[in-house]
């Protein structure tokens, strides 16, 4: 099978895409997306279509990879085999930070914040791609940084007030609590004006209120900046109530695709988590 | 605009860092203008200079980058040797000092640049204790070609060779640079005002930097080099960046202490002198500015103030400095070599599955 049919049959998979998405082209589409550690195949024939405005979720057992997919996708990892088109664009080539130009943004498993620099400056770093000021004008502190300075510290203030964090602007992201510093890592991706969005275990040590608010910004994030989000996540509540399309990934395959409701009754999906059950 | 608790407290650091260098020079002229400056302290005016110079400009590379660099006295002697070489050029056309010794410090500064990004480029690849045995090298290699390099001036303009002296001067010409004699004749004209405007545009340079996108970016590279690309930071850029200003100041202070004697030799700049650097950044604190700028003063002024131990002064210089080690006992330095460890590991590619994790801690 060359190339352009692999990328029709993956147009065809559409299924995962909500409806509202059907007329738009896909922000991402990975075609036969693989990766080879020496021999053991980590990501094997990972093909996944995800809408304009889509929260989809990637579900899967410990060591499954799903952490590997957001690495191919960053370019963390080069893939082995098979075609990411961001916005219909190949990315082969890319490193991290073009793929991040390009408009792909994450967040991290363990959290990977800038510990000594305050929650406002770790947001303002973010925007340095969009900042024109050179370093000669920064050092003179002529107009341009005066300006540019005054609409990142703005900009950064609204982003913060998503997850009401406006009044820990000034404190050190190392001496935030927990879910603050999730929150923070979350704001610091969009501020990369990303148009898809990557979230690593989002609620990973949130307690259930926590969690419940975390599903809510969520969403207003993908209604305010009209953004697709692919998230990993092992809480299933969030998973099925926030997701519009899961994907399943064991042992490095894809074992299912669908919607939430479809992805609860598939056999398959129960049998990776629960085991099989014993023939009588 | 409104500004937030700890940026309000950095801003107050380094407004006190600026007025701590304004009253060291008020109280230094008032005592100098009732004679009451030994001549030995007035002669230490300028080295003071110019090693806060060295340290706060180090410290942009040790505190702010996050990088050891062991070869800092390097930049300062391609700034001394450039510096010098302008200044001595200039000394036929221009009668006023202050404007040669200018001159000397932005040529000092533009070479020291220059030798940055090209040593930077392939350098700043290389990650902790790589890099700080490279910058070692590069600091040795800078003082084996200037002990070897012969540059004069004669009435048909510049002469270099190398190893051996070639330039063939005619009778009016004055040799510069004479391989291991070194600087010879230079022009004495570094005064402890000078030298306290470089420090003065050295700190407005460091801190307005810390305060911009650039300072940021470093800073995030720093912290954490992973998310930072993650988030488009050009890494090699802007590493580039701080290196190069941190070598174009040691580069402006090289030439600044070397036009405070008449004669000076490229094994002045060695490996010893890179560690004293690294000793200042350290005891002053890293990422304090004013902690280098303290540290540097007090340990050059400590030998001549021991002079009265004579034999063991060096010997009490050693212990002065370990218990002052001890007490300060710099917690900054301890998160520096945790973070250094952490950041440190590469990632494996070997390593299927969630493997680009669990290598930071929360």
């Amino acid at each position: 099978m060359d190339n352009k049919t692999k990328l029709v049959e993956a147009r065809r998979e559409k299924a995962l895409v909500p409806e509202r998405d059907y007329d738009k082209s896909p922000i991402l589409e990975c075609v036969n997306l693989g990766i080879n550690f020496g021999g053991l195949k980590a990501v094997d024939d990972f093909n996944l279509t995800i809408g304009r405005t889509e929260i989809a979720g990637l579900i899967g057992p410990n060591g499954a990879g799903k952490t590997t997919v957001f690495n191919l996708l960053t370019k963390v990892y080069q893939p082995t085999t098979g075609t990411i088109l961001l916005d219909g664009k190949d990315t082969h080539g890319m490193n991290t930070i073009q793929v991040n130009h390009a408009g792909i943004a994450r967040t991290f498993q363990n959290i990977r914040l800038f510990n000594n620099l305050t929650v406002e400056e770790n947001v303002k770093a973010a925007m340095d791609h969009n900042m024109s000021y050179n370093l000669f004008e920064g050092i003179l502190r002529m107009p341009r940084y005066w300006k540019e300075e005054k609409l990142a510290h703005e900009r950064a203030l609204e982003l913060l007030s998503i997850f009401h964090m406006e009044n820990v602007a000034g404190v050190k992201a190392g001496s935030l609590p927990y879910g603050a510093q999730r929150r923070l890592e979350i704001v610091r991706a969009l501020a990369t004006n990303p148009s898809l969005l990557l979230l690593d275990e989002p609620a990973a040590g949130m307690n259930p209120s926590e969690t419940a608010e975390l599903m809510a910004n969520i969403r207003t994030i993908r209604d305010t900046f009209q953004i697709a989000v692919l998230l990993i996540e092992h809480d299933m509540s969030l998973v099925m109530n926030i997701c519009e399309g899961l994907c399943v990934l064991n042992f490095g395959q894809i074992i299912a695709k669908g919607t939430p409701e479809d992805i609860q009754a598939n056999p398959a999906v129960i049998e990776a988590y629960l085991g099989k059950q014993k023939e009588a | 605009m409104k500004r937030s608790m700890t940026s309000r407290r950095t801003n107050l650091m380094n407004y006190a860092t600026y007025l701590l260098v304004i009253a060291f020079f008020a109280v230094i002229t008032v005592m100098n203008s009732s004679g009451n400056l030994s001549s030995i302290m007035k002669g230490m005016l300028v080295p003071i200079c110019a090693y806060s110079v060295m340290a706060v400009s180090l410290n942009l590379t040790v505190g702010i980058l996050g990088e050891l660099s062991l070869g800092h006295a390097g930049f300062m002697s391609v700034g001394a040797f450039t510096g010098v070489t302008a200044a001595v050029a200039l000394g036929n056309h221009v009668s006023s000092a202050p404007v040669r010794l200018l001159v000397g410090m932005v040529v000092g500064a533009i070479f020291a640049a220059i030798v940055g990004v090209l040593i930077g480029i392939p350098v700043l690849r290389l990650k902790g204790d790589y890099l700080a045995i490279v910058t070692l090298a590069f600091g040795e290699i800078i003082k084996g070609i200037f002990n070897n390099l012969y540059v004069g001036l004669d009435s048909r303009g510049f002469h270099i060779s190398l190893l051996s002296d070639t330039t063939n001067l005619d009778p009016d010409g004055t040799l510069i640079i004479g391989g291991p004699m070194g600087l010879k004749s230079i022009p004495t004209i570094a005064t402890f005002t000078s030298g306290i405007i470089l420090l003065l545009i050295t700190l407005v340079v460091v801190f307005h930097l810390v305060n911009s996108r650039t300072g940021r970016a470093v800073m995030a590279i720093r912290d954490n080099r992973i998310a930072a690309e993650s988030i488009g930071i050009n890494v090699t850029k802007y590493k580039l960046m701080a290196f190069t200003v941190s070598a174009a100041l040691a580069g402006a202070a090289g030439s600044l202490f070397a036009m405070n004697y008449t004669t000076m030799v490229a094994n002045k700049f060695d490996f010893n002198t890179s560690i004293l650097i690294l000793v200042f950044v350290v005891l002053g604190g890293q990422g304090n500015m004013m902690g280098s700028i303290i540290a540097a003063s007090a340990l050059t002024i400590l030998p001549e103030a021991l002079r009265s131990f004579s034999t063991y002064r060096m010997l009490v210089y050693a212990i002065v400095l370990i218990l002052v080690m001890l007490a300060t006992n710099n917690p900054t330095l301890k998160s520096f070599f945790s973070r250094k460890k952490k950041t440190d590991v590469p990632l494996d590619p070997d390593e299927p599955g969630d493997g680009d994790e669990g290598k930071e801690a929360v």
